[in-house]
């Protein structure tokens, strides 16, 4: 049994169709990502999911129950990390977690353990007295997730975790994330608008304009694009492109001022592109395809370009 | 943790005291629900003092607008409470309770509860001046005012909940406050009493606010004194109740059929 799966799952915002007919799942103990531009339909999947929003039209289920039949027993089994933090910033740390607890109907001695332990993994411990107001975004990030794993669930839900958080913040995060599914075989599902935070999941949805368009690990998606990406820095990168094109036939594209060359094995190719154009080229980067390379080879579109218009 | 939801109590007493808790942070809150009705008490009250002769005559206007300045303080309480369901939308601490596995009844009982709480507690302190406007202060009438403050303060929180829920924007909240909850003080007999046979009468007899008005208005002067058209202890109370079981029924159906704001 898939801890999460969707059969079809449509949602429709008037005549705006954020999600067309999902399908997809989820095993036990993955870190599972929702990789897509804003307005992709990342963040409408994340509230179906969650329970928050009812689909149009398909199934989606949470630890085999149904998230409208059933909700009651996903919530059950679900830890939820908004994007906006649903902590009370006039309350202290220790007074979110307790009443974070109690809505899940810990108490005692028993809620008290847990608070301290989940608080000690996320590294929130001694601040525990301090009002969540006072605390820095990667700290209040960090109470949001202790919260969350209270009840201990099955399944936890991130929507862009990394969202305003520093780079160190983020490292840290993502390796609480790593300990607690080692630890507990939690399966991890995150939405994510970031290349670097996409590719440390184990395998990647990518949703764009309401369609998952893939859905597989980093690298096999990567193997999809089969080749490897030159990016040339050079002065008129217009006319560069177009000479490259002439000269070698290449599949040739100028994305924000640098040219792009997509062939297999590019690398061996370096040096007769430097040779070709003498003094004109200022810096080569030779890479394996990114996500976002991935991404623009299946949709056409740039994965930071934000809501299509 | 068997079952699939975690009980009423539980939730519901830690959503109340996180009201609790919140309000006693937020001194400006206590300022603006308690000294802005004592102000109006007082200029109202003066101003108006000497040109006016309230029915039963024992006390001057300072006295008969006393229990109409503790409505006001119930209303300003728990519309200062109920607000804060939108800010917590807005927040995102809402999502939090709606993801958790609580029955709606739990998140109406937290919040109303906790209006209820603020509400009569803040007009309890200010009924304790009673005896500067003439009015009595001995056990029947602590009797009497308790449950009057109780139930009025948990009706108003009630009403306001349901103004608030489906609401995005707290501006709104309060543009529907003023041209809904204010009216309905002002035609309590709050402020002056309602003729016989006048309109005024009329909206008097089917506002339920009015008979929060009167059920506060007779704990202090008792049922024996003539006070025109105002009903009896035992009635206003009756119609207070009634009026916050269906604001109740309504707030838990609102609640219970979705999770409110624009979706």
């Amino acid at each position: 049994m898939n801890e999460v799966e969707t059969e079809g799952v449509r949602r429709v915002f008037g005549a705006r169709v954020a999600l067309d007919g999902v399908s997809l799942s989820v095993r036990k103990g993955e870190i599972f990502g929702l990789l897509g531009p804003n307005g992709g339909g990342k963040t409408t999947l994340f509230r179906v999911l969650s329970t928050l929003l009812a689909p149009s039209g398909g199934i989606a289920r949470v630890c085999g129950h149904d998230v409208q039949s059933e909700a009651p027993a996903v919530r059950r089994c679900l830890g939820v990390v908004f994007q906006s933090p649903s902590l009370d910033p006039h309350l202290t740390v220790e007074e979110n977690l307790r009443y974070g607890g109690n809505l899940y109907g810990l108490r005692g001695h028993d809620l008290e353990k847990r608070l301290r332990e989940a608080a000690d993994s996320l590294q929130v411990g001694d601040r525990l007295p301090d009002l969540v107001k006072t605390l820095s975004g990667g700290l209040q990030r960090r109470v949001e997730v202790a919260k969350s794993l209270l009840p201990r669930p099955r399944v936890l839900l991130l929507d862009e975790p990394s969202t305003g958080l520093d780079p160190a913040a983020r490292v840290d995060l993502w390796e609480s994330l790593r300990q607690l599914r080692e630890e507990s075989g939690m399966t991890v599902v995150l939405t994510t608008h970031l290349m670097d935070e996409a590719e440390q999941c184990d395998r990647v949805a990518i949703l764009h304009r309401g369609k998952l368009v893939a859905c597989d690990t980093p690298d096999s998606l990567r193997a999809t694009v089969g080749v490897d990406v030159l990016k040339l820095a050079v002065r008129g990168p217009d006319a560069v492109a177009g000479r490259l094109r002439e000269a070698f036939g290449w599949s040739v594209t100028v994305q924000e001022g640098v040219v792009r060359v997509e062939l297999p094995r590019a690398h061996e190719q370096v040096a007769r592109i430097v040779e070709a154009f003498p003094g004109e080229i200022s810096s080569v980067t030779a890479g394996r395809p990114t996500l976002e390379d991935v991404f623009m080879r299946m949709t056409g579109a740039r994965l930071g370009a934000g809501e299509e218009a | 943790m068997s079952g699939t939801r975690t009980g009423l109590l539980l939730p519901a007493v830690a959503l109340w005291r996180r009201e609790m808790t919140r309000f006693l942070r937020q001194k400006n809150r206590i300022v603006g629900a308690l000294a802005t009705p004592l102000v109006f008490w007082l200029l109202i009250g003066s101003g108006v003092g000497s040109t006016f002769q309230p029915p039963g005559a024992e006390t001057d206007y300072l006295g008969y607008f006393f229990p109409g300045t503790v409505v006001l303080i119930l209303l300003f309480t728990a519309i200062f409470s109920t607000v804060s369901i939108i800010e917590d939308r807005r927040e995102g601490f809402l999502q939090g309770v709606l993801v958790a596995p609580v029955a709606p009844a739990a998140i109406v009982l937290g919040k109303c509860l906790g209006g209820m709480t603020l509400a009569a507690a803040q007009a309890a302190l200010f009924c304790a001046v009673a005896p500067l406007a003439g009015l009595p202060m001995d056990g029947m009438v602590v009797a009497r005012l308790v449950p009057a403050l109780l139930v009025g303060g948990f009706a108003l929180t009630a009403l306001g909940f349901v103004v608030a829920w489906p609401l995005e924007s707290a501006q709104g909240f309060h543009a529907l406050m003023n041209i809904l909850l204010v009216p309905l003080w002002l035609l309590s007999g709050a402020l002056f009493p309602a003729r016989p046979d006048s309109w005024m009468a009329l909206v008097v007899s089917v506002n339920p606010v009015a008979y929060v008005t009167a059920s506060v208005r007779r704990a202090f002067y008792g049922d024996a004194a003539a006070l025109g058209l105002v009903p009896s202890y035992a009635t206003a109370m009756a119609v207070c109740a009634v009026f916050a079981a269906v604001m109740l029924m309504v707030c838990l159906r609102l609640v219970g059929r979705g999770r409110g704001g624009s979706q």
